[in-house]
């Protein structure tokens, strides 16, 4: 499949351009970094705001309990690290310091995934998802592309509580624009069809575009969500989708086992019974590789997506 | 006159004595919690909260308030004592410690509880919280104070030395940290568990400014409060050498009443120990 003629922008500098914006505009935001604010493009935000900026070496855990103590103290607080340092080790930290307290931290996590590439399973989080969907009080938001992630980060500083949001490290093919509505919570219809939902969630929602347009080749018209806050999971539009197509496809690059798919599969399973399929990294730790060799290999292409849509069609006819 | 008067020595002594007797009640009454951890730090508590303190319980989230973290969040029935006497909510309020419902929960709950400012209960974590809550206070220019009481077992945590490092490099003056430096930990005696020493030269060589007391005596700890206050550019530790289980006999020194609640017949000798009404 040709990704070639999308647009590809940086998550990453999109969100360090909205942080510095809310830096000019409020005095209450505060930036931790973890020794990567160069990786996480916080340096962008410390080189204006040096004195709202903290660089507290590699020290993820104190990092999050100090960014409780700031929020505590009326601060909005940005702590961002990589996705694998920002949850994983550091997960009793953000349970105890902000989720039970529901402090107003945005945890930014970048390099999640296997598109992280060279760097290996150390370093591409599979299960990220999972263990911040886990916790009470916490929101999760997976932007879809840069334009979505700038829209993402203005809307997370607006909303009082605790935020993870997570993105990569590659460039990924944009399909919105700065000057859309995004709402925390809410998905979006990118694209109408009846026949399958095809629900994605940060860069395999470009990649569910892609498989949309290949199946209308074959007369199968497929609705598109754009699932990008992930908690609390927008209930309706996905009851109304699997509803309206009678079958539902979920990517993402996360493992199947615990990530958005799951989420969907749960609620369907107590909502609205229709054949589903989960496309997304299988249990498995990733390595290291080219990101879309990785994507490849780990089962997260378009093709992938039509394959599981050819499953649930099946099903869907009534052969289950 | 000296500074710290008989009379104030006498009243701390006596909020203490009041501290303490509350502490072994509300836990008899749970029928669970930390006794000893509890009875090692009540001393410092009550200094704290009865004149170091500038606090208004009538508006606990006063902005220019000084702030108290317990990062040994199993104390806390000290903490709670200490909150309730001294008008943060009602006394009668203390016996629901660890009940259904309760705003007073089995480890600090900021949400739910007046006076308290950071939920604490996993080990290790309340000094990185008092560091921003200090970074908070040195963006906004308010002069409150921060003091986080650590446990003696929390010096094995490796976040209480991240804490430490980065308070000592962020010249966080305006933090005062305490150890209740009980030398037992729930297994046993720190220095059978993980050894500590030298711990002053520890913390001296994180950078901080090192005053250590003998934590049961007000005298010496008011001394150590003030110094703390007038140090400059440098965070300060106050390692306070105390008795886990102070006050009551059989609980002083005992491994067995770090997280075990008195029965019936122990209860009623702890409270005639300590001067009260079983």
């Amino acid at each position: 499949m040709n990704y070639g003629a999308w647009k590809k922008e940086s998550q990453r500098t999109f969100w360090a351009r909205a942080l510095l914006e809310l830096g000019r505009e409020r005095k209450d935001i505060v930036v931790l970094s973890a020794d990567l604010s160069t990786s996480v493009k916080t340096s962008v935000f410390a080189e204006e705001f040096p004195e709202r900026h903290f660089n507290v070496g590699i020290a993820e855990q104190n990092m999050m309990s100090i960014a409780a103590g700031l929020a505590a103290s009326g601060k909005t607080v940005f702590a961002s690290t990589f996705a694998a340092f920002g949850t994983g080790r550091v997960y009793d930290q953000i349970r105890q310091s902000i989720a039970y307290p529901e402090l107003n931290v945005k945890i930014v996590a970048t390099h999640a995934g296997i598109t992280v590439g060279g760097d290996g399973a150390t370093h591409q989080i599979v299960e990220d998802i999972a263990l911040m969907r886990a916790l009470p009080n916490m929101t999760v938001v997976v932007p879809a592309d840069a334009p979505e992630t700038y829209l993402a980060i203005r809307a997370v500083a607006d909303y009082v509580g605790p935020v993870y949001l997570r993105m990569g490290r590659v460039d990924v093919p944009t399909i919105a624009s700065v000057e859309d509505d995004f709402e925390l919570g809410k998905a979006t219809v990118l694209r109408d069809g009846d026949d399958v939902t095809l629900i994605g969630t940060g860069v395999m929602v470009s990649r569910c575009l892609v498989a949309a347009d290949e199946l209308t080749k074959e007369g199968i018209d497929a609705r598109v969500l754009n699932m990008s806050t992930i908690k609390p999971l927008d209930r309706d539009a996905l009851i109304k989708a699997a509803r309206d197509t009678r079958a539902v496809v979920t990517a993402e690059e996360h493992s199947v086992i615990v990530g958005m798919g799951a989420a969907v599969a749960m609620d369907l399973a107590e909502s609205a019974h229709v054949p589903m399929k989960r496309v997304g990294i299988p249990d498995v730790f990733g390595e290291s590789g080219d990101s879309d060799e990785l994507m490849e290999k780990y089962g997260l292409t378009a093709e992938n997506i039509i394959e599981a849509t050819h499953d649930v069609m099946r099903r869907k006819g009534g052969a289950l | 006159m000296p500074k710290h008067g008989q009379e104030l020595i006498a009243r701390l002594e006596d909020e203490a004595l009041k501290i303490r007797r509350h502490l072994i009640r509300m836990i008899y009454q749970a029928g669970s919690g930390h006794p000893g951890g509890s009875l090692s730090a009540t001393d410092v508590i009550a200094a704290l909260y009865f004149h170091v303190l500038n606090v208004d319980p009538e508006n606990p989230s006063w902005e220019d308030r000084d702030r108290f973290v317990l990062s040994k969040g199993h104390a806390c029935p000290a903490w709670y004592a200490a909150l309730a006497e001294r008008g943060f909510f009602p006394i009668e309020e203390l016996d629901t410690l660890r009940k259904i419902g309760s705003r007073l929960q089995g480890h600090p709950d900021m949400r739910k509880t007046p006076g308290v400012e950071a939920s604490t209960g996993s080990e290790g974590q309340g000094l990185s919280v008092g560091i921003g809550i200090a970074l908070a206070a040195k963006l906004d220019r308010r002069s409150h104070r921060v003091y986080v009481m650590v446990g003696d077992g929390e010096n094995d945590c490796g976040q209480t030395w991240e804490a430490a490092m980065a308070a000592s490099f962020f010249k966080l003056d305006n933090l005062c940290a305490i150890v209740d430096r009980n030398l037992m930990q729930l297994d046993g005696p720190t220095k059978h568990i993980m050894s500590l020493e030298p711990l002053a030269d520890k913390w001296k060589a994180f950078g901080w400014k090192v005053l250590e007391i003998d934590g049961h005596n007000f005298k010496e700890i008011l001394k150590a409060f003030d110094k703390a206050e007038s140090v400059k550019g440098e965070p300060t530790v106050i390692i306070a050498r105390t008795l886990k289980g102070k006050g009551v006999s059989f609980m002083e020194g005992a491994v067995g009443f770090h997280g075990k609640a008195p029965n019936e017949e122990e209860y009623e000798q702890a409270m005639v120990e300590l001067g009260g009404e079983p």
